[in-house]
Protein backbone atom coordinates (compact mmCIF):
# COMPACT_ATOMS: atom_id res chain seq x y z
CA UNK A 1 0.00 0.00 0.00
CA UNK A 2 1.35 3.58 -0.80
CA UNK A 3 2.02 5.88 1.97
CA UNK A 4 3.52 9.36 2.27
CA UNK A 5 4.40 10.18 5.95
CA UNK A 6 6.54 13.44 5.99
CA UNK A 7 10.01 12.60 8.48
CA UNK A 8 12.14 15.48 10.07
CA UNK A 9 10.35 17.72 7.41
CA UNK A 10 10.99 15.64 4.46
CA UNK A 11 8.25 14.02 2.84
CA UNK A 12 8.91 10.57 1.43
CA UNK A 13 6.44 8.48 -0.94
CA UNK A 14 6.81 4.36 -0.17
CA UNK A 15 5.01 1.44 -0.96
CA UNK A 16 4.57 -0.79 1.95
CA UNK A 17 3.01 -4.00 3.70
CA UNK A 18 0.00 -3.27 5.68
CA UNK A 19 2.08 -4.87 8.43
CA UNK A 20 4.29 -3.41 8.46
CA UNK A 21 5.75 -1.18 11.72
CA UNK A 22 6.20 2.35 11.75
CA UNK A 23 9.51 1.79 13.85
CA UNK A 24 10.89 -0.59 10.74
CA UNK A 25 9.72 1.92 8.07
CA UNK A 26 11.53 4.48 9.84
CA UNK A 27 14.60 2.42 10.51
CA UNK A 28 14.70 0.13 7.28
CA UNK A 29 12.55 2.12 4.17
CA UNK A 30 14.17 5.90 5.19
CA UNK A 31 16.82 4.56 6.73
CA UNK A 32 17.26 6.14 10.11
CA UNK A 33 18.58 3.93 12.76
CA UNK A 34 18.37 6.28 15.78
CA UNK A 35 14.83 4.96 16.84
CA UNK A 36 15.65 1.72 18.57
CA UNK A 37 13.73 -1.62 19.20
CA UNK A 38 13.67 -2.38 23.10
CA UNK A 39 11.16 -4.69 24.05
CA UNK A 40 8.75 -4.65 20.89
CA UNK A 41 5.83 -4.80 22.97
CA UNK A 42 5.37 -1.18 24.10
CA UNK A 43 6.88 -1.28 27.45
CA UNK A 44 10.15 0.07 27.39
CA UNK A 45 9.69 2.91 25.28
CA UNK A 46 13.26 2.92 23.13
CA UNK A 47 11.04 3.61 19.99
CA UNK A 48 9.28 6.85 20.64
CA UNK A 49 8.57 9.10 18.41
CA UNK A 50 6.48 11.87 17.56
CA UNK A 51 4.18 11.65 15.33
CA UNK A 52 2.04 15.31 14.57
CA UNK A 53 4.07 16.79 17.86
CA UNK A 54 3.17 13.73 20.19
CA UNK A 55 5.35 10.96 21.72
CA UNK A 56 4.07 7.81 20.73
CA UNK A 57 5.50 4.45 20.39
CA UNK A 58 6.46 3.35 16.64
CA UNK A 59 6.54 -0.38 17.88
CA UNK A 60 2.57 -0.18 18.03
CA UNK A 61 1.74 1.82 15.52
CA UNK A 62 1.62 0.71 11.33
CA UNK A 63 2.93 2.55 9.16
CA UNK A 64 -0.39 2.82 7.13
CA UNK A 65 -2.21 4.00 9.91
CA UNK A 66 0.64 7.52 10.13
CA UNK A 67 -0.13 7.64 6.35
CA UNK A 68 -0.33 11.59 5.81
CA UNK A 69 1.17 12.00 9.30
CA UNK A 70 4.40 14.18 10.05
CA UNK A 71 6.86 11.93 11.97
CA UNK A 72 10.33 13.17 14.29
CA UNK A 73 13.01 11.08 15.36
CA UNK A 74 16.10 11.99 17.13
CA UNK A 75 18.07 12.83 13.79
CA UNK A 76 15.30 15.53 13.68
CA UNK A 77 15.93 17.13 16.68
CA UNK A 78 19.29 19.44 15.88
CA UNK A 79 19.30 22.53 14.00
CA UNK A 80 21.70 23.38 11.71
CA UNK A 81 24.55 21.18 14.04
CA UNK A 82 23.16 23.04 17.06
CA UNK A 83 21.43 20.12 19.98
CA UNK A 84 18.44 20.72 21.09
CA UNK A 85 18.25 22.16 24.42
CA UNK A 86 16.91 18.66 26.13
CA UNK A 87 20.01 16.68 24.15
CA UNK A 88 22.17 19.39 25.29
CA UNK A 89 20.77 18.39 29.25
CA UNK A 90 21.22 14.72 28.93
CA UNK A 91 25.08 15.56 28.08
CA UNK A 92 25.15 18.03 30.55
CA UNK A 93 23.75 15.84 33.18
CA UNK A 94 25.34 12.88 32.26
CA UNK A 95 21.12 11.41 31.74
CA UNK A 96 23.00 9.06 29.61
CA UNK A 97 25.08 5.66 30.34
CA UNK A 98 25.17 2.14 27.21
CA UNK A 99 22.96 5.17 25.04
CA UNK A 100 20.05 2.55 24.32
CA UNK A 101 16.66 3.77 25.99
CA UNK A 102 18.46 7.50 25.19
CA UNK A 103 16.88 8.70 21.57
CA UNK A 104 13.44 7.17 23.01
CA UNK A 105 14.13 8.90 26.37
CA UNK A 106 14.48 12.25 24.75
CA UNK A 107 11.70 12.24 22.59
CA UNK A 108 9.45 11.15 25.53
CA UNK A 109 10.91 14.22 27.77
CA UNK A 110 10.55 16.51 24.83
CA UNK A 111 6.51 15.31 24.34
CA UNK A 112 6.25 15.73 28.17
CA UNK A 113 7.70 19.34 28.51
CA UNK A 114 5.40 20.56 25.52
CA UNK A 115 2.69 19.05 27.58
CA UNK A 116 3.60 20.41 30.90
CA UNK A 117 6.54 23.16 30.28
CA UNK A 118 7.56 23.59 34.63
CA UNK A 119 7.10 19.83 35.78
CA UNK A 120 7.80 19.19 39.40
CA UNK A 121 10.49 16.21 39.87
CA UNK A 122 7.63 13.69 40.96
CA UNK A 123 5.55 14.43 37.31
CA UNK A 124 9.06 14.24 35.28
CA UNK A 125 8.85 10.33 36.91
CA UNK A 126 5.27 9.46 35.99
CA UNK A 127 5.61 11.44 32.81
CA UNK A 128 8.38 9.52 31.29
CA UNK A 129 6.62 6.04 33.03
CA UNK A 130 6.71 4.38 29.93
CA UNK A 131 10.38 4.62 29.13
CA UNK A 132 12.61 1.70 30.85
CA UNK A 133 16.75 2.83 31.21
CA UNK A 134 18.13 -0.65 31.50
CA UNK A 135 21.08 0.88 33.24
CA UNK A 136 18.51 2.12 35.98
CA UNK A 137 20.31 5.79 35.58
CA UNK A 138 16.56 7.72 36.31
CA UNK A 139 18.44 9.99 38.78
CA UNK A 140 20.42 11.98 36.13
CA UNK A 141 17.79 11.39 33.47
CA UNK A 142 15.26 13.22 35.56
CA UNK A 143 17.90 15.80 36.61
CA UNK A 144 18.32 16.34 32.95
CA UNK A 145 14.62 17.30 32.34
CA UNK A 146 14.41 19.35 35.05
CA UNK A 147 17.06 21.24 33.73
CA UNK A 148 16.29 21.17 30.36
CA UNK A 149 12.55 22.61 31.76
CA UNK A 150 14.14 25.81 33.86
CA UNK A 151 16.48 26.65 30.71
CA UNK A 152 13.64 27.24 28.68
CA UNK B 1 8.51 -9.10 16.06
CA UNK B 2 5.85 -8.43 12.99
CA UNK B 3 2.10 -9.12 12.25
CA UNK B 4 1.30 -12.30 10.25
CA UNK B 5 -0.07 -10.87 6.90
CA UNK B 6 -3.39 -9.11 6.53
CA UNK B 7 -5.53 -7.19 4.37
CA UNK B 8 -6.45 -3.64 5.32
CA UNK B 9 -8.89 -1.33 4.54
CA UNK B 10 -9.81 2.17 6.08
CA UNK B 11 -12.92 3.30 6.76
CA UNK B 12 -14.06 6.96 6.46
CA UNK B 13 -17.73 6.66 8.64
CA UNK B 14 -18.95 3.81 10.83
CA UNK B 15 -21.19 3.25 8.42
CA UNK B 16 -18.94 2.49 6.08
CA UNK B 17 -16.67 0.39 8.18
CA UNK B 18 -19.97 -1.93 9.41
CA UNK B 19 -21.10 -2.41 5.56
CA UNK B 20 -17.09 -3.60 5.00
CA UNK B 21 -16.82 -5.95 8.43
CA UNK B 22 -20.30 -7.37 7.03
CA UNK B 23 -18.34 -8.44 3.89
CA UNK B 24 -15.54 -9.83 5.25
CA UNK B 25 -17.33 -11.58 8.43
CA UNK B 26 -15.25 -12.93 11.71
CA UNK B 27 -12.09 -12.57 9.19
CA UNK B 28 -12.10 -8.72 10.14
CA UNK B 29 -11.24 -6.74 12.77
CA UNK B 30 -11.36 -3.48 13.40
CA UNK B 31 -8.36 -1.31 14.43
CA UNK B 32 -8.49 2.01 16.11
CA UNK B 33 -5.70 3.07 18.35
CA UNK B 34 -4.54 -0.07 17.94
CA UNK B 35 -2.45 -0.74 21.64
CA UNK B 36 -4.92 -3.58 22.27
CA UNK B 37 -5.01 -5.18 19.02
CA UNK B 38 -1.26 -4.49 17.63
CA UNK B 39 0.57 -6.47 20.56
CA UNK B 40 -1.68 -9.60 20.00
CA UNK B 41 -1.28 -9.53 16.60
CA UNK B 42 2.38 -9.22 16.98
CA UNK B 43 2.67 -12.33 19.58
CA UNK B 44 0.25 -14.13 16.66
CA UNK B 45 -2.76 -14.66 19.40
CA UNK B 46 -4.12 -12.97 16.74
CA UNK B 47 -4.17 -13.38 13.16
CA UNK B 48 -7.14 -10.99 11.91
CA UNK B 49 -7.44 -11.78 7.61
CA UNK B 50 -8.28 -8.32 7.48
CA UNK B 51 -7.86 -5.52 9.29
CA UNK B 52 -10.62 -2.43 9.07
CA UNK B 53 -8.80 1.29 10.39
CA UNK B 54 -11.62 3.23 11.83
CA UNK B 55 -8.82 5.50 13.66
CA UNK B 56 -9.55 8.27 10.62
CA UNK B 57 -13.18 8.29 12.02
CA UNK B 58 -12.77 11.69 13.30
CA UNK B 59 -16.53 12.43 13.90
CA UNK B 60 -16.48 9.35 16.62
CA UNK B 61 -13.79 11.29 18.54
CA UNK B 62 -15.89 13.65 21.30
CA UNK B 63 -17.09 14.44 24.63
CA UNK B 64 -20.49 16.05 24.88
CA UNK B 65 -22.61 16.99 27.99
CA UNK B 66 -26.06 15.36 26.65
CA UNK B 67 -27.92 16.54 30.43
CA UNK B 68 -27.85 13.46 32.84
CA UNK B 69 -25.24 12.02 31.09
CA UNK B 70 -21.88 12.73 29.21
CA UNK B 71 -21.89 11.00 25.40
CA UNK B 72 -17.93 10.24 24.72
CA UNK B 73 -17.49 8.82 21.13
CA UNK B 74 -15.74 5.68 20.93
CA UNK B 75 -12.64 6.65 19.21
CA UNK B 76 -12.08 9.07 22.01
CA UNK B 77 -8.27 8.61 23.08
CA UNK B 78 -7.01 8.19 26.99
CA UNK B 79 -5.82 11.49 26.81
CA UNK B 80 -8.32 13.05 25.76
CA UNK B 81 -10.65 11.47 28.14
CA UNK B 82 -8.13 12.34 31.19
CA UNK B 83 -7.56 16.09 30.16
CA UNK B 84 -11.29 16.84 29.17
CA UNK B 85 -13.14 19.41 31.74
CA UNK B 86 -16.52 18.13 30.82
CA UNK B 87 -15.36 14.65 32.38
CA UNK B 88 -13.10 16.52 35.07
CA UNK B 89 -16.99 18.50 36.37
CA UNK B 90 -19.19 15.43 35.81
CA UNK B 91 -17.15 12.09 35.73
CA UNK B 92 -14.06 12.74 37.67
CA UNK B 93 -13.40 8.94 38.07
CA UNK B 94 -13.27 7.98 34.81
CA UNK B 95 -10.94 10.62 33.61
CA UNK B 96 -8.96 10.04 36.70
CA UNK B 97 -8.55 6.47 35.58
CA UNK B 98 -8.20 6.76 31.60
CA UNK B 99 -4.89 8.61 33.59
CA UNK B 100 -3.82 5.54 34.73
CA UNK B 101 -4.05 3.41 31.23
CA UNK B 102 -0.22 2.90 30.41
CA UNK B 103 1.46 5.66 29.64
CA UNK B 104 1.71 8.62 27.80
CA UNK B 105 2.58 7.56 24.88
CA UNK B 106 -0.01 4.69 25.04
CA UNK B 107 -2.57 7.15 26.32
CA UNK B 108 -2.00 8.85 22.79
CA UNK B 109 -3.05 6.45 21.08
CA UNK B 110 -5.74 4.20 22.73
CA UNK B 111 -9.08 4.62 22.87
CA UNK B 112 -11.81 4.65 25.23
CA UNK B 113 -13.75 2.50 22.67
CA UNK B 114 -11.56 0.28 21.52
CA UNK B 115 -10.41 -1.04 25.23
CA UNK B 116 -14.24 -1.66 25.60
CA UNK B 117 -14.69 -3.31 23.03
CA UNK B 118 -11.57 -5.57 23.64
CA UNK B 119 -13.17 -6.34 27.30
CA UNK B 120 -9.75 -7.34 29.06
CA UNK B 121 -10.80 -7.63 32.47
CA UNK B 122 -7.24 -6.05 33.53
CA UNK B 123 -8.05 -2.99 31.61
CA UNK B 124 -8.70 0.13 33.71
CA UNK B 125 -11.67 1.49 31.75
CA UNK B 126 -14.43 -1.37 31.20
CA UNK B 127 -14.43 -1.73 34.86
CA UNK B 128 -14.74 2.09 35.67
CA UNK B 129 -17.38 2.80 33.18
CA UNK B 130 -19.28 -0.56 34.58
CA UNK B 131 -18.83 1.23 38.37
CA UNK B 132 -20.03 4.19 37.05
CA UNK B 133 -23.80 2.38 35.46
CA UNK B 134 -22.36 3.44 32.04
CA UNK B 135 -24.32 2.34 28.50
CA UNK B 136 -23.01 1.59 25.19
CA UNK B 137 -24.13 2.29 21.66
CA UNK B 138 -23.19 0.18 19.56
CA UNK B 139 -23.81 -0.31 15.36
CA UNK B 140 -24.47 -2.42 13.43
CA UNK B 141 -26.24 -3.00 9.51
CA UNK B 142 -29.55 -2.84 10.97
CA UNK B 143 -28.94 0.53 13.52
CA UNK B 144 -28.48 1.20 17.00
CA UNK B 145 -28.53 -0.46 19.86
CA UNK B 146 -27.65 0.45 23.65
CA UNK B 147 -26.21 -2.26 25.88
CA UNK B 148 -26.03 -1.66 29.64
CA UNK B 149 -22.38 -2.08 30.95
CA UNK B 150 -23.76 -4.73 33.45
CA UNK B 151 -24.73 -6.61 30.25
CA UNK B 152 -21.71 -6.25 27.76
CA UNK B 153 -19.09 -8.49 29.04
CA UNK B 154 -19.24 -11.91 28.66
CA UNK B 155 -16.04 -13.34 28.97
CA UNK B 156 -12.60 -12.95 28.98
CA UNK B 157 -11.73 -10.66 25.86
CA UNK B 158 -15.64 -11.47 24.67
CA UNK B 159 -18.69 -9.16 24.93
CA UNK B 160 -22.08 -8.74 23.67
CA UNK B 161 -20.55 -7.02 20.08
CA UNK B 162 -21.85 -9.21 17.25
CA UNK B 163 -19.26 -9.54 14.54
CA UNK B 164 -20.93 -6.62 12.55
CA UNK B 165 -21.65 -4.49 15.19
CA UNK B 166 -19.46 -1.42 16.48
CA UNK B 167 -18.88 -0.14 19.29
CA UNK B 168 -19.83 4.01 18.63
CA UNK B 169 -20.34 5.76 22.23
CA UNK B 170 -20.22 5.58 26.04
CA UNK B 171 -22.75 7.31 28.36
CA UNK B 172 -21.37 8.05 31.59
CA UNK B 173 -24.26 9.02 34.08
CA UNK B 174 -22.84 12.72 35.47
CA UNK B 175 -21.69 11.69 39.03
CA UNK B 176 -23.56 14.71 41.07
CA UNK B 177 -21.05 15.42 43.11
CA UNK B 178 -19.98 11.76 44.77
CA UNK B 179 -17.03 11.23 46.14
CA UNK B 180 -14.46 8.26 44.11
CA UNK B 181 -11.68 7.12 44.39
CA UNK B 182 -9.42 4.57 41.85
CA UNK B 183 -6.99 2.72 42.82
CA UNK B 184 -4.35 0.44 41.10
CA UNK B 185 -1.93 -2.21 42.29
CA UNK B 186 0.66 -2.54 39.93
CA UNK B 187 4.35 -3.02 40.50
CA UNK B 188 5.84 -0.73 37.53
CA UNK B 189 3.94 2.53 36.93
CA UNK B 190 2.76 1.51 33.16
CA UNK B 191 1.61 -2.42 33.84
CA UNK B 192 -1.88 -3.20 33.86
CA UNK B 193 -3.55 -3.74 37.81
CA UNK B 194 -2.24 -6.79 39.71
CA UNK B 195 -5.97 -5.67 41.15
CA UNK B 196 -7.45 -2.63 40.24
CA UNK B 197 -11.20 -0.79 42.53
CA UNK B 198 -13.26 1.96 40.81
CA UNK B 199 -15.31 2.95 43.43
CA UNK B 200 -18.21 5.90 44.40
CA UNK B 201 -20.20 6.56 47.13
CA UNK B 202 -22.79 9.24 47.70
CA UNK B 203 -24.39 8.78 51.44
CA UNK B 204 -26.00 5.29 51.33
CA UNK B 205 -25.33 4.85 47.74
CA UNK B 206 -22.30 3.58 46.28
CA UNK B 207 -20.81 1.88 43.20
CA UNK B 208 -17.46 -0.28 43.29
CA UNK B 209 -16.21 -2.76 40.17
CA UNK B 210 -12.82 -4.53 40.28
CA UNK B 211 -10.07 -4.95 37.99
CA UNK B 212 -8.41 -8.10 36.94
CA UNK B 213 -10.72 -10.25 39.67
CA UNK B 214 -12.55 -12.71 37.07
CA UNK B 215 -12.45 -13.23 33.30
CA UNK B 216 -14.60 -10.09 32.91
CA UNK B 217 -14.65 -6.43 34.97
CA UNK B 218 -16.39 -7.61 37.66
CA UNK B 219 -19.17 -5.37 39.71
CA UNK B 220 -18.82 -5.63 43.71
CA UNK B 221 -22.71 -5.94 44.08
CA UNK B 222 -22.58 -7.30 47.44
CA UNK B 223 -20.16 -3.88 48.61
CA UNK B 224 -22.85 -1.71 46.91
CA UNK B 225 -25.44 -3.41 48.91
CA UNK B 226 -24.10 -3.44 52.47
CA UNK B 227 -23.23 -0.04 51.48
CA UNK B 228 -26.56 1.05 51.62
CA UNK B 229 -27.59 -1.21 54.47
CA UNK B 230 -25.80 0.72 56.44
CA UNK B 231 -22.78 -1.80 57.09
CA UNK B 232 -19.46 0.00 57.93
CA UNK B 233 -17.17 0.28 55.14
CA UNK B 234 -14.20 -2.48 56.45
CA UNK B 235 -17.29 -4.95 56.82
CA UNK B 236 -18.65 -3.68 53.38
CA UNK B 237 -14.92 -4.17 51.66
CA UNK B 238 -14.50 -7.86 53.16
CA UNK B 239 -17.50 -8.58 50.40
CA UNK B 240 -15.29 -7.49 47.86
CA UNK B 241 -14.51 -10.62 46.05
CA UNK B 242 -18.21 -11.93 46.37
CA UNK B 243 -19.01 -12.13 42.87
CA UNK B 244 -15.08 -12.56 41.65
CA UNK B 245 -13.43 -15.50 40.48
CA UNK B 246 -9.79 -14.44 40.32
CA UNK B 247 -7.13 -16.43 38.36
CA UNK B 248 -3.41 -17.39 39.97
CA UNK B 249 -0.71 -16.25 37.26
CA UNK B 250 2.81 -14.52 37.54
CA UNK B 251 1.79 -12.24 39.43
CA UNK B 252 -0.52 -12.98 42.46
CA UNK B 253 -2.28 -15.73 43.20
CA UNK B 254 -5.86 -16.18 43.54
CA UNK B 255 -5.99 -15.84 47.79
CA UNK B 256 -3.67 -13.02 47.36
CA UNK B 257 -5.94 -10.83 44.75
CA UNK B 258 -8.83 -12.06 46.90
CA UNK B 259 -6.65 -9.63 49.83
CA UNK B 260 -5.81 -7.03 47.75
CA UNK B 261 -9.42 -6.61 46.85
CA UNK B 262 -10.73 -6.66 50.45
CA UNK B 263 -7.85 -3.78 50.94
CA UNK B 264 -8.55 -2.16 48.30
CA UNK B 265 -11.88 -1.66 48.49
CA UNK B 266 -11.95 -0.31 51.98
CA UNK B 267 -9.41 2.43 50.77
CA UNK B 268 -11.47 3.60 47.99
CA UNK B 269 -14.61 3.55 49.98
CA UNK B 270 -12.90 5.46 52.68
CA UNK B 271 -11.33 7.74 50.20
CA UNK B 272 -14.59 8.66 48.73
CA UNK B 273 -16.44 8.44 51.44
CA UNK B 274 -14.63 12.29 52.58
Amino acid sequence: MKVSITVNGKEHQSDVEPRTLLVHYIREVIGLTGTNVGCDTSSCGACTLHMNGEAVKSCTILAVQADGASVTTIEGLAKDGVMHPMQTAFMENHGLQCGYCTPGMVMAAIGLLNENPKPTEEQVRMGLEGNLCRCTGYHNIVKSVLAAASAK
Amino acid sequence: MIPAAFDYKRASSAAEAISLVSQYGSDAKFLAGGHSLLPLMKLRLAQPAMLIDIGRVKDLSYIKDAGNHIAIGALTRHMDVETSKVLREHAPLLSHAAGHVGDAQVRHRGTIGGSIAHADPASDLPATTLALGATYVVQGPKGQREIAATKFYKGFLESDLAADEMLIEIRVPKMQGAGWSFQKFNRRAQDWAIVGVAAWRRKGEAGVALVNMGSTPILATSVATAIAKGASISDAAAMASNEADPQSDLNASTDYRKHLASVLVRRALEAASK
